[in-house]
């Protein structure tokens, strides 16, 4: 297990944050952990729960079994209560995803996810940024489009480039063999490997293709990009955040996108929440985004490893 | 056939690229937020020592690398193969000067060292980290001069030469860093 002194340190840093959006009056909530559904993103994997003793396994064809999703972020749920009229809510809470442990992952980890009502997304850019700076305190972050931070480390346009010419960069570029997948999976490799390592400092990063607006909206400006933003400290992915798509029609096909997806991976397709989807139009005009707890605290404490800030891994849970 | 699948690597583990026998130095798991998992990977070419990077993606799976080290005991050179003995069962095997490489120079007979093995056959010998080596030829020091700091080169009983403080003389003993090259002590006479 970790130190005290880590736990301690961390509990400080949770209180630094309850304060923040306290005097903010943005309400705290808590929503399910257990739920009957999940996220169709083909790359995000749940756990799936089970009542003991179970008499089949739940992936058995024809097996009626009610099986419920350890939820990968409390998103949906949260929606509902911002349609139900909540106003500005922010939440703590653990998500799980069938992830390897390592140095940055553990299976279960503890997110923080906030809304505001009317905030655009640069808005809550700026928010962030406040947020981060009273924890960190260090200077405001630095800014880049998706297409900018392409263009300055690997000289082209990701949003025209053509889908051969990206392949050839990426293979020139990066050691990897029978690399296979879409526009998006090459553009995500390069990221990771060409880009996201020389993100010292606080950066964010804006603007993503429209093909990976997840659960965002299209910027209204330019459809070619979506309104939503990551926020990279020290080279860690620390934060996701949208201006969240209210259209449960759109939504609906991105899911039905995703479901496609699967299929092409092999992935069992996932059901779709038609609860969240029933209410999705109701959803008032916000911006959200979830930030990982454990690294925030990693970076706080300046440690190598999330073993380091939270009580148990996996390996010792 | 032995595989290893991405989520068994570690540091450590032996792996075949390339038709090479490689070792895992470094495994980074990469997955991002809303992303395919990768498994970035730093290896050493047990072959030729090279440390390559490499990215896998995850669930992935390599063949595994019939490699272990063994402890043995470096017996002799005859000229053309160095000769080695495992102490316990004591089986010999040998191994060519391009295969001994830099280690010959820290060679005393008799003395342990880790020989890696593929398919049974020496692909490395790596000598101990530190090894106590008579002076068989240096300059004679200058009087009075221990404090400075000054050095010398030193021809050492295997035919390594590394640099000494002035003081050590002829038919003493000197403990070195193998990692480096480097004098560390001086050592007792055996």
């Amino acid at each position: 297990m970790t130190s005290i002194e880590n736990l301690k340190k961390r509990a400080q840093l949770l209180q630094k944050i309850r304060a923040f959006f306290i005097a903010r009056d943005v309400l705290e909530v808590e929503t399910p952990c257990l739920s009957q559904h999940t996220v169709t993103n083909p790359y995000i994997e749940s756990w799936v729960v089970f009542p003991s003793p179970c008499p089949l396994p739940p992936v058995v064809e024809g097996n009626s079994e009610k099986i419920f999703y350890l939820q990968t972020s409390p998103e949906y749920h949260m929606k509902r209560l911002l349609a139900a009229g909540s106003g500005s809510i922010f939440q703590i809470c653990h998500a799980f995803r069938v992830d390897a442990h390592s140095e940055r992952h553990n299976p279960e980890f503890t997110m923080l996810e906030w809304y505001r009502i009317n905030f655009t997304l640069n808005d809550l850019m700026d928010e962030m940024d406040e947020l981060l700076q009273l924890i960190f305190q260090k200077q405001k972050a630095t800014r880049y489009t998706y297409q900018a931070i392409f263009k300055k480390y690997c000289s082209f346009d990701p949003l025209s480039i053509s889908f051969e010419a990206l392949k050839k960069f990426a293979e020139k570029n990066i050691n990897i063999k029978n690399f296979t997948g879409d526009r998006d999976d090459w553009l995500s490799l390069t990221f990771t490997h060409l880009i996201e390592p020389n993100l010292l400092d606080t950066i964010f990063i804006y603007d993503f293709p429209a093909s990976q607006a997840a659960l965002a909206r299209l910027n209204p400006r330019d459809p070619r990009v979506a309104s939503r933003f990551e926020v990279y400290v020290d080279a860690l992915e620390l934060a996701n955040g949208f201006h969240e798509l209210n259209n449960a029609q759109e939504q609906r096909q991105r899911f039905i996108d995703d479901n496609k997806k699967r299929q092409q991976l092999s992935l069992a397709p996932i059901e779709l929440d038609e609860k969240f989807l029933d209410v999705l139009d109701k959803l008032p005009d916000c911006s959200g985004v979830a930030l990982g707890v454990d690294r925030l605290a990693m970076l706080a404490l300046d440690v190598k490893s999330i073993d380091e800030v939270i009580a148990f891994s996996i390996e010792r849970a | 056939m032995a595989t290893y699948s991405t989520n068994e690597f570690k540091p450590g583990l032996k792996i075949m690229i390339d038709t090479s026998p490689c070792s895992i130095v470094e495994n980074i798991i990469v997955k991002p937020g809303k992303g395919q998992a990768f498994n970035r990977v730093k290896y050493r070419n047990l072959i030729n020592g090279r440390v390559v990077e490499r990215t896998f993606k995850s669930g992935d799976t390599v063949e595994a690398a019939d490699v272990s080290d063994e402890e043995m005991q470096y017996l002799y050179h005859d000229g053309e193969f160095f000769h080695f003995m495992n102490t316990t069962s004591f089986e010999q095997i040998s191994a060519t000067q391009a295969i001994v490489g830099d280690a010959a120079q820290w060679l005393k007979e008799q003395d342990p060292c880790t020989v890696t093995l593929w398919n049974n056959v020496p692909i490395v010998i790596m000598p101990p980290n530190f090894v106590n080596l008579k002076i068989v030829d240096t300059d004679p020091g200058v009087r009075g001069d221990t404090a400075t700091g000054g050095t010398k080169p030193a021809t050492l009983e295997t035919g390594a030469v590394v640099r000494v403080p002035l003081f050590m003389t002829i038919d003493e003993v000197v403990r070195v860093d193998t990692r480096i090259g480097e004098y560390i002590s001086r050592a007792k006479a055996e």
